[in-house]
């Protein structure tokens, strides 16, 4: 079986600091790997790359076997068009620290958006695709309510319903619950568990060490911009190998 | 002071006054959604990452800020026409009330920008829009909703600022006021009323604006 999701030698610096130093990895339809790591390891670089919400100068990223973001004539590289790339953007979706829900529109709205004026269906067919969604998110209920009337753990459900009923081949995690209060990270999490369970290919940076231990099945821990140590769960948790691994989960929450 | 309050003669032109207000208020109306227009176009020059638009954009917004609108007046109703372009007086007034409230409405859009979060562009190129449609169905709609008082402010502003269009006799309620001036010798009286109804005329207004900032409002 082909890869869904190939990135080869991924290169990434803000200005002369360079934050991805040469990042290695393949998943397959159905994984769920998780990114940790501590802050400024590169982690929400890598993921945003994935999204091409950042450039980057050396190395390629393959999803589904397309190349995305750059293109290469002979020995030049260059950056695709900006429709190009919303196009490709699209087979990614992505859930956000901070949830990013548009606030002048509801949460069914907000879900639709993307339906509508990305894939051009009719406002019929994206409102049964974004009722279907948010039922699956537990926010039914609250379809026709507006961002700002929503507890943070529900903007984030919607957040996740919005970018999945996009039908994203890889959904990508951005510490998904760090901006919320300790007692709505369970409901959160109980949607991305939900969703892994259903088989969706799933990439996510979390700071949530027992979460990651259940729902992947591959951990990756990354430290100054290149992969540390990776594994399954219960060798990255139970036997890690380096002493700087055992160094970060010693100080990591599990 | 011994002076004999008449207010007849007012009142006998009362029709003059109301069709002064009305074309006053309509020069506001229409000054200020061309305005708009030209206020988003200024403030998205002034954030471009090209250098020329940002370059015309703030030499727009500065050049029309500093200077008096009286003057921006008399220039767009007697120079233009020497360089070619002769507009009617009421077009006239109304290209000057626009490009006056293009710049300042730039401002009020140029920082309504810059305030709002990041996330909601990045929000929307993850769901694949491109930016022009984030523009469109977000970024625009989210910042009007958030500079709304501000807009307020302006149209009354700008509503005050139409009675300078009798400068070049444009039959609004100054101008109106001083015919009735003139021929009544009721000076006092005049002025009075006309002060009276703009008072009004901005309360009815903000009033109404209220209402509306009310009604567009994120409910939260």
């Amino acid at each position: 079986m082909s890869p869904i999701l190939t990135i080869t030698d991924l290169h990434k610096s803000f200005g002369d600091l360079e934050v991805l130093k040469g990042i290695d990895m393949t998943m397959q339809k159905g994984d769920v790997v998780s990114l940790i790591g501590s802050s400024g390891s590169g982690k929400t670089t890598l993921l945003r790359c994935v999204n091409l919400l950042e450039d980057f100068e050396r190395g390629s990223i393959e999803l589904d076997g397309e190349a995305i973001g750059y293109r290469h004539e002979g020995s030049e590289r260059r950056r695709l068009s900006e429709r190009h790339i919303a196009r490709q953007r699209a087979m990614t979706g992505m859930a956000f620290q901070q949830f990013n829900l548009f606030p002048h529109m509801t949460a069914i709205r907000n879900v639709m958006l993307g339906l509508t004026k990305t894939k051009k269906m009719a406002k019929d067919e994206a409102y049964a695709i974004a009722e279907k969604w948010l039922e699956r998110v537990g926010m039914i209920e609250r379809r026709d309510h507006f961002p700002g009337q929503l507890s943070g753990g529900q903007q984030q459900r919607v957040a996740i319903a919005r970018a999945i009923a996009m039908n994203p081949r890889i959904m990508l995690f951005d510490e998904v619950t760090s901006a919320l209060d300790p007692e709505l990270v369970k409901e959160v999490l109980a949607v991305v568990r939900d969703l892994a369970d259903d088989g969706m290919t799933m990439l996510l940076v979390t700071h949530e060490m027992r979460f990651a231990r259940d729902v992947s099945s591959k951990v990756v821990f990354m430290h100054h911009g290149r992969i540390h140590e990776e594994g399954p769960p219960e060798q990255i948790f139970g036997a890690p190998e380096t002493d700087r691994l055992r160094g970060f989960l010693a100080n990591s929450e599990m | 002071m011994n002076y004999d309050f008449n207010f007849s003669v007012i009142w006998r032109n009362w029709e003059l006054l109301a069709q002064g207000l009305g074309l006053g208020l309509f020069l506001a109306l229409v000054s200020i959604a061309i305005g708009c227009g030209i206020g988003l176009l200024a403030a998205f020059g002034m954030l471009s990452r090209h250098r020329v638009l940002r370059w015309i954009a703030v030499a727009y917004v500065s050049a029309i800020r500093n200077t008096p609108i009286l003057v921006l007046i008399l220039f767009c109703y007697f120079a233009l026409p020497q360089l070619g372009i002769a507009l009617d007086k009421i077009p006239s007034f109304i290209f000057t009330l626009s490009i006056y409230a293009g710049a300042y409405l730039a401002e009020v859009f140029r920082s309504g920008l810059v305030a709002l979060p990041k996330g909601l562009r990045e929000a929307g190129l993850a769901i694949g829009l491109t930016e022009l449609k984030i523009k469109i169905h977000i970024i625009i709609p989210v910042m009007l909703r958030n500079v709304l008082p501000s807009l307020s402010n302006n149209f009354i502003s700008l509503f005050k600022d139409t009675s300078l269009a009798a400068a070049i006799a444009v039959p609004e309620l100054t101008f109106y006021a001083r015919k009735i001036n003139v021929e009544s010798f009721r000076v006092i009286e005049t002025w009075m009323v006309a002060s009276l109804i703009y008072v009004v005329a901005c309360y009815v207004i903000a009033w109404f604006l209220r209402q509306l900032e009310q009604r567009l409002a994120v409910p939260r």
